[in-house]
């Protein structure tokens, strides 16, 4: 556990618009999803994902519907809306710029 | 509470929140689910698999709520939380609750009752359009007492109105053809619906091309609400003829609902031409300009862009242009415009209702000062829950909010419960008739704009209260106070509520004094000197031009009634009074009178205005008024022998310079008559109780012109219902025809005190109010730091203090506010009582058994709220309380 870095503020959305990203998911699944892909190094406490998903629902980037999951366990579904896709690729430039800026910044020796 | 679940199941469905709520719970149900079957499949119990997922979960309550947020719900689901947390939180303390509701609903109740009265008497008395302009005249001293031929001339001659109309009053038998009965209408110009412009209901109004001179139209408008009631709704009315006191008028017309006349305390059934005013009242009252009773006021709307002022110029011009023209007949020393609607009443109304308001207002204030020390006290009480859900991360706004819901919930409740009570007062007022046989009455009706002022009353108390704990809650240290308790800085914090208490108990004894004043002044009035004895003497009240009596068969009829009284058993004596006999609905005529030399009699050479009556032998006996010097009249005083008078000690100290020297004088009238005054009478009271001495006349009633409308006063010991019933039948026996009204004297006194009864009564209601908010005051912050310093306390007793020790250092402090806001309310209930006896006979506060009352009252409210608390400091038991703290 001390290994895994703690998320910046804000991030969150990004990751879980990327985890939806790869096909619909219920909040489990996401939570899965993103240690997958993150290769397990990100602290997400699990209930701290659901206030994304609903401010993420209520923006309009993504959309709900009940299903039911792998377990056969009713659960709720998330797929991107066209707006999600669009905010998923604007989010992703911008993290992009600011992830090498501050790289740059951070590897820069004084001359 | 079923109430309470059925308003949080209409909140949640309102919002269609709780599906939303549903889904949440089963979505993270479902996360847990999925977590704990990945847990069993790594080989835990299914049991112990849950718990875990539950545990990674994190605060389950937190995230839901965050989510809920999150998706949009903040503002209306959390008030809707802190409601159901508010209700919750008052449902478990039904006793602060219950006063704190019942508390405001009184006093908010009180404000809307006063409103709704003012609302219908002074905002929007007349139901008619512009009223803003719509002014009434004023002449001489506060009346719209005029003249027809000054009226004639006054509409005529004036620029500033656009037409003026007046109206008078008209008592008469309507008779339909089937069942007479009397009913009170206004006789008015024929311009009166135009000038007022209004349109009819049904049918037509009458107009100023209707009149064409004395009796010449025979026209009738009914009220909308005589038409319901005594003509059941028909349309076929119109063109009906019916018989006024005999004589045939035809249904013209109805006024539409709203309007019910011109004065707003009067409901009048019908409208009839002024100009026909001689066939209901049996004789010509119109033509003689000297008669300044004959039209009770003339009002009109003033032109566009004439101001009060210039309109009231205007008038003294054609006043100054009438003197000259008539100084015989035309007397009137001065001018002013006033509101149509109340005419005279209006200033006393308007003062008495605004003080009125000032007061349900005070009374409100108190309620909020002492709710918010309730609150300061609760929020204290509270201060470890506070402080623990500040430590818990609850942002102070919030907890703010929390106690503002709780207290706005407060004042809707109590607002709700006010408003129940005060419409329901309202509508029995509406009903109530205060005089039997007087059209007085004023309908109320609890309309939009008193469910509006109750509900921003509410609210705004609601607030005012609710942001006294205000500050103690932002001072609020969560770590000191989990640590210790509350009890830093207690001293600070009780100075506010101190003062809002001695503000408040200074309210309450204003009300008290102020009520005691009227009870006494009341009380004094009913057991006064009036010059005559009410007790054991009924009036019999008749208008014989309702029978169609006219000229000389008046006397002769009047003459027969008492001498048919006279032999009912048990009769001591028969009078007759014209007219009406002294404070009777506040009728009274004034003549002027001159010295017997005064070969000029104008206006300025009048010696003397004595109220006149015209009475017959036998009065002053039946009315128990007493002769200091010479004799009463006999039934040798008629036309054949020279006028005489009676004066009163009065008018003789006046005139004559002293009783005996005024018996055997004479003085003129205006016409030039000489009279002799044959007899002094003893002084009374004539118009009203607070007025001064005023001079009076007694002329017999042989002597002069006849009168339809009489009183004869019986005096007898025996019951007013079997005596009454005798008189009501020998007057049948005399003319079957004739509707007849007999009521003791006592009760018809009721109208002279009518305004010292209201102010009385509203005074003693609120005082009563006042005094409740006190109680409740005193007990909260007495029972507030006995609670507060029990530990000590308890160590005081232990260490010997004696019961006197404790209950003054747990009262002391609320007795020594009380003492101080007693004594200030004194004060100014004293400096407020002069006020009161412009309206109640004989208010004096520098009564000693007012003083003594006042002390009394303050100082059993003090014992009665500081009783139980008293109760609970003495029976501390040191031990029990040291152990547990």
């Amino acid at each position: 556990m001390t290994d895994q870095a703690q998320l910046l503020p804000g991030t969150l959305d990004l990751l879980i618009l990327r985890a939806v990203s790869l096909g619909p998911l219920h909040g489990y699944g996401i939570l899965l999803r993103i240690g997958q892909i993150s290769g397990n190094a990100l602290l997400i406490e699990q209930g701290a994902l659901y206030p994304g998903l609903f401010r993420l629902v209520r923006q309009g980037l993504l959309k709900a519907s009940w299903g039911t999951s792998e377990n056969n366990r009713r659960a709720k579904f998330y797929e991107l809306t066209a707006a999600g896709q669009k905010g998923l690729r604007e989010e992703t430039a911008n993290w992009n710029r600011l992830a090498t800026a501050i790289g740059a910044a951070l590897a820069a020796q004084p001359s | 509470m079923r109430l309470l679940d059925w308003l949080r199941f209409r909140i949640a469905t309102l919002f269609q929140r709780s599906q939303m709520n549903a889904e949440m719970e089963e979505e993270l149900h479902s996360h847990i689910q999925h977590r704990a079957d990945d847990l069993e499949r790594c080989g835990l119990a299914r049991a112990e698999a849950e718990r875990r997922a539950r545990i990674e979960f994190g605060g389950q309550v937190r995230y839901k709520e965050e989510s809920r947020e999150a998706a949009g719900g903040t503002l209306v689901e959390s008030l809707i939380r802190d409601v159901r947390f508010a209700l919750r939180l008052l449902r478990k303390s039904p006793g602060f609750t219950a006063v704190a509701v019942a508390t405001l609903a009184m006093a908010i109740a009180a404000n809307a009752v006063v409103f709704g009265v003012m609302d219908a008497l002074i905002l929007r008395p007349l139901n008619v359009p512009q009223t803003d302009s719509l002014y009434g005249t004023e002449y001489g001293v506060d009346t719209g007492f005029q003249s027809y031929p000054n009226y004639i001339d006054l509409r005529d001659r004036n620029r500033s109105f656009d037409g003026l109309a007046a109206f008078t009053f008209a008592f008469v038998g309507l008779d339909t053809g089937e069942n007479p009965s009397r009913a009170s209408g206004f006789a008015t110009s024929g311009n009166y619906f135009d000038v007022l412009r209004i349109q009819p209901y049904l049918g037509r109004f009458f107009h100023s091309s209707d009149e064409h001179g004395r009796n010449s139209a025979p026209y009738l408008v009914l009220s909308y609400a005589y038409w319901h009631s005594r003509f059941q709704d028909d349309q076929g009315v119109l063109g009906r003829a019916v018989r006024l006191n005999k004589h045939p008028f035809t249904i013209i017309g109805v006024a539409p609902p709203e309007f019910r006349g011109t004065l707003s305390f009067v409901s009048a059934d019908f409208f009839m031409p002024i100009v026909n005013q001689e066939q209901v009242n049996g004789e010509n009252l119109l033509d003689a300009r000297a008669n300044t009773h004959a039209i009770f006021e003339t009002f009109g709307h003033l032109k566009r862009g004439v101001t009060p002022a210039q309109a009231v110029g205007d008038l003294k011009v054609v006043g100054a242009y009438l003197e000259k023209t008539y100084p015989q007949e035309f007397a009137q020393e001065s001018y002013s415009l006033a509101r149509a609607g109340l005419t005279s009443f209006g200033r006393a109304v308007r003062a008495f209702m605004t003080g009125l308001m000032l007061l349900a207002g005070l009374i409100l204030l108190a309620a909020c000062a002492n709710l918010g020390s309730l609150f300061a006290a609760r929020a204290a009480d509270r201060s470890r829950e506070v402080a623990l859900r500040l430590a818990l991360g609850a942002s102070r706004a919030r907890i703010l909010r929390q106690l503002l819901t709780e207290a706005v919930l407060i004042a809707l409740a109590g607002g709700a419960v006010g408003l129940l009570g005060s419409i329901e007062l309202l509508r029995r007022m509406s009903m109530w008739q205060p005089f039997p046989g007087a059209p007085i009455h004023v309908p109320i009706n609890p309309d939009a704009r008193i469910y509006a002022v109750a509900l921003v009353l509410a609210l705004v108390s609601g607030f005012l209260f609710g942001i006294v704990p205000v500050r103690q809650v932002l001072r609020t240290d969560p770590y000191q106070i989990v640590k210790s308790g509350s009890t830093g800085r207690v001293g600070r914090r009780i100075t506010v509520r101190d003062a809002l208490l001695v503000v408040q108990i200074t309210i309450c004894a204003v009300l008290v004094t102020s009520s005691m004043v009227a009870v006494r002044g009341l009380a004094r009035s009913l057991h006064g000197n009036y010059g005559f004895e009410t007790r054991n003497a009924m009036l019999t009240f008749t208008n014989l031009a309702m029978a169609g009596y006219s000229g000389d068969e008046v006397l002769a009829m009047q003459k027969r009634m008492i001498d048919a009284i006279e032999t009912i058993p048990g009769v001591e004596r028969v009078g007759l009074v014209n007219n009406y006999p002294p404070l009777i609905y506040a009728a009274g005529s004034r003549v002027s009178i001159f010295k017997e030399e005064t070969k000029d009699r104008t206006p300025s050479n009048i010696a003397s205005m004595p109220y006149r009556y015209d009475v017959s032998p036998g009065y002053f006996d039946a009315a128990g008024t007493s002769l200091l010097a010479g004799r009463t009249f006999t039934w040798h005083d008629d036309k054949n022998t020279p006028a005489a008078a009676v004066v009163n000690r009065e008018f003789a100290g006046k005139l004559f310079g002293s009783v005996p020297d005024a018996v055997g004088r004479y003085f003129a009238l205006q016409d030039g008559t000489r009279v002799q005054v044959v007899g002094v009478a003893g002084d009374g009271k004539y118009l009203s109780l607070t007025e001064d001495q005023e001079p009076a006349i007694f002329l017999a009633s042989l002597q002069v012109p006849s009168s339809q409308l009489s009183c004869v006063v019986v005096r007898s010991h025996r019951g007013p219902q079997q005596l009454s019933a005798a008189i009501r039948s020998k007057v049948r026996e005399l003319d079957a025809g004739l509707p007849v009204d007999v009521a003791t004297w006592n009760t018809m006194l009721d109208v002279v005190l009518f305004p010292s009864r209201v102010a009385t009564v509203s005074l003693g209601v609120l005082g009563a109010m006042g005094a409740m908010l006190s109680v409740t005051g005193i007990f909260g912050l007495a029972a507030y730091s006995v609670s507060k310093r029990l530990r000590e306390l308890g160590i005081r007793m232990a260490l010997g203090a004696q019961r006197k020790e404790v209950l003054q250092a747990a009262l002391g402090r609320p007795f020594k506010l009380l003492a101080c806001g007693s004594a200030a309310g004194l004060l100014l209930g004293i400096l407020a009582s002069r006020v009161l006896s412009f309206i109640v006979y004989q208010a004096t506060p520098r009564d000693p058994l007012v003083l003594a009352g006042v002390v009394l009252a303050m100082s059993l409210l003090g014992l009665l709220a500081t009783w139980i608390p008293a109760q609970r400091a003495l029976s501390i038991d040191p031990m029990i309380l040291l152990r547990e703290q």
